[in-house]
């Protein structure tokens, strides 16, 4: 086995805390509280072994990332450090001082996310009241401080027919980038999935939605797509591959091959507290176990699009095959796709249930 | 190809765009909003011209200058990978 190229991305958990609750957060059911969290020093030795191991992007993510105090001084050793900086908030914490701190510690990049762009649902999604004005200004701050901004909207059955509209949001706030991304069905997203999953009919129209926005803001709006993948055909590359290209840092120190890995069981994950960032992903046997092709078994191990899709998403194939080896379900070759089509089917066509929101300690 | 940039274009990089040399990977890398790109050598040798100041011609005339190869060649070459990273929201053309 030859030694793994370095990972081009670092994904920062900076914490769990978050004021709002959406009901397909993609922190684990099991959020860490306050008194779990890595101290300032040692995230500062993270960013230092990331950028001496090859990382390349550093994103800061929570939770929400600007509950933490010491947010600036990471984002300023980062950038020291040439790491590329990129924030993703949910814009409800920051105000003009802490903004003005993060441009002055180097921050390059603003991922600000929204539920909608209607007040009342947005907040119902959120769980938050108040949170789309502060959202709405925390926009025009980010292009005030001249920093590029991308607007992340997390489509499903109970927003998706505003897409066009999110689309216009994002060219009146002036953002660079737009990312619709369907909600993917791990954790929280998988205990919500039956309110949350879109119909054939509301998916083809927002990917015909997209299509005709990238045709339009070409060359002035980036427009990034995720399709949800219960229907899809062919599983994407998750995280571009196991251990390949990411990792991911969670709030009391554990590195993740991707940030749904903890839904793995039996899975006892390396913690940078009592290794380096370099030694877990060069020689950690969690991150070589689904590294590359070796591990794969058939349809994946004689595909033609193996190194393509690196055979989907590990966590994916356990939540719904059992079995976190197998192809991802999402494959129509899978034997398993079968009970992608059933979810399908199983979604609430006008759904009155309430969501299991993102709370520390909500029973699921 | 829809916009075609003329020589008085001056491209730049877009904001939010980094372009650096990696020491770990030993090779330059193009850092932009969530994405990065490897450019291959021409790609490279067209993007250190990329200053905010040149303009497109003079960046032609410059490459001309310094490779074998007739000036509307490379001058279409120059376009089509600044129109590429200008669609992908990299250059600022």
């Amino acid at each position: 086995m030859t030694a793994p190229a370095p990972p081009m991305g670092l994904l920062a958990e900076l914490t769990h805390r978050c004021p709002l609750q959406c009901p397909y957060c993609s922190n684990p059911l099991e959020l860490e509280r306050a008194a779990g969290e890595l101290d300032t020093a040692t995230w500062l030795r993270v960013l230092d072994e990331a950028a001496d191991l090859g990382v390349l992007q550093v994103h800061f993510s929570g939770g929400e990332p600007t509950a933490r105090r010491d947010l600036a001084d990471l984002v300023q050793r980062a950038a020291k450090r040439q790491l590329y900086t990129n924030l993703i908030t949910s814009g409800v914490l920051l105000d003009e001082r802490m903004l003005a701190d993060l441009v002055e510690a180097g921050l390059d990049h603003v991922q600000l996310s929204f539920q909608d762009v209607e007040t009342g649902n947005a907040e119902r999604i959120g769980g938050m009241a108040g949170a789309q004005a502060k959202k709405l200004a925390t926009a025009a701050l980010v292009k005030a401080a001249r920093l590029p901004l991308t607007l992340n909207f997390v489509i499903h059955r109970q927003n998706v027919e505003n897409l066009p509209a999110m689309i216009a949001l994002g060219a009146d706030l002036g953002a660079e980038r737009i990312e619709i991304a369907h909600v993917q069905y791990y954790g929280w997203g998988l205990v919500n999935r039956d309110l949350l999953l879109p119909s054939r009919a509301q998916l083809d129209a927002a990917t015909e939605q997209v299509e005709a926005a990238r045709a339009s803001f070409k060359g002035r709006m980036v427009i990034d797509y995720v399709v949800p993948d219960y229907h899809a055909e062919r599983p994407k590359a998750c995280m571009g591959g196991w251990g390949r290209r990411f990792m991911n840092v969670t709030p009391t120190g554990k590195a993740l091959p991707c940030h749904a890995a903890e839904t793995l069981p039996g899975l006892v994950f390396p913690s940078i507290r009592t290794e380096s960032l370099a030694d877990i992903w060069h020689h950690s046997a969690i991150f070589e176990r689904y590294r590359g092709t070796e591990w794969m078994a058939e349809p994946c191990r004689s595909c033609e699009r193996r190194e393509i899709d690196w055979g989907g998403c590990r966590c994916q194939a356990l939540a719904l095959t059992g079995d976190a080896g197998n192809t991802d379900p999402a494959c129509a070759l899978s034997p398993h796709h079968g009970v992608m089509l059933a979810a399908i089917a199983d979604a609430a066509p006008s759904p009155s249930a309430n969501f299991v929101y993102r709370r520390i300690g909500a029973k699921v | 190809m829809n916009t075609l940039p003329h020589d008085g274009t001056v491209p730049a990089l877009a904001r939010g765009v980094k372009f650096r040399f990696d020491e770990v990977r030993a090779r330059w890398v193009l850092l932009a909003p969530e994405r990065l790109f490897l450019p291959d050598e021409p790609a490279i040798e067209i993007l250190k011209l990329v200053d905010g100041v040149r303009s497109l011609g003079a960046i032609i005339d410059d490459l001309t200058a310094r490779f074998d190869a007739p000036r509307d060649l490379i001058a279409r070459d120059v376009v089509a990978m600044l129109n590429d990273l200008a669609e992908k929201g990299a250059i600022a053309l």
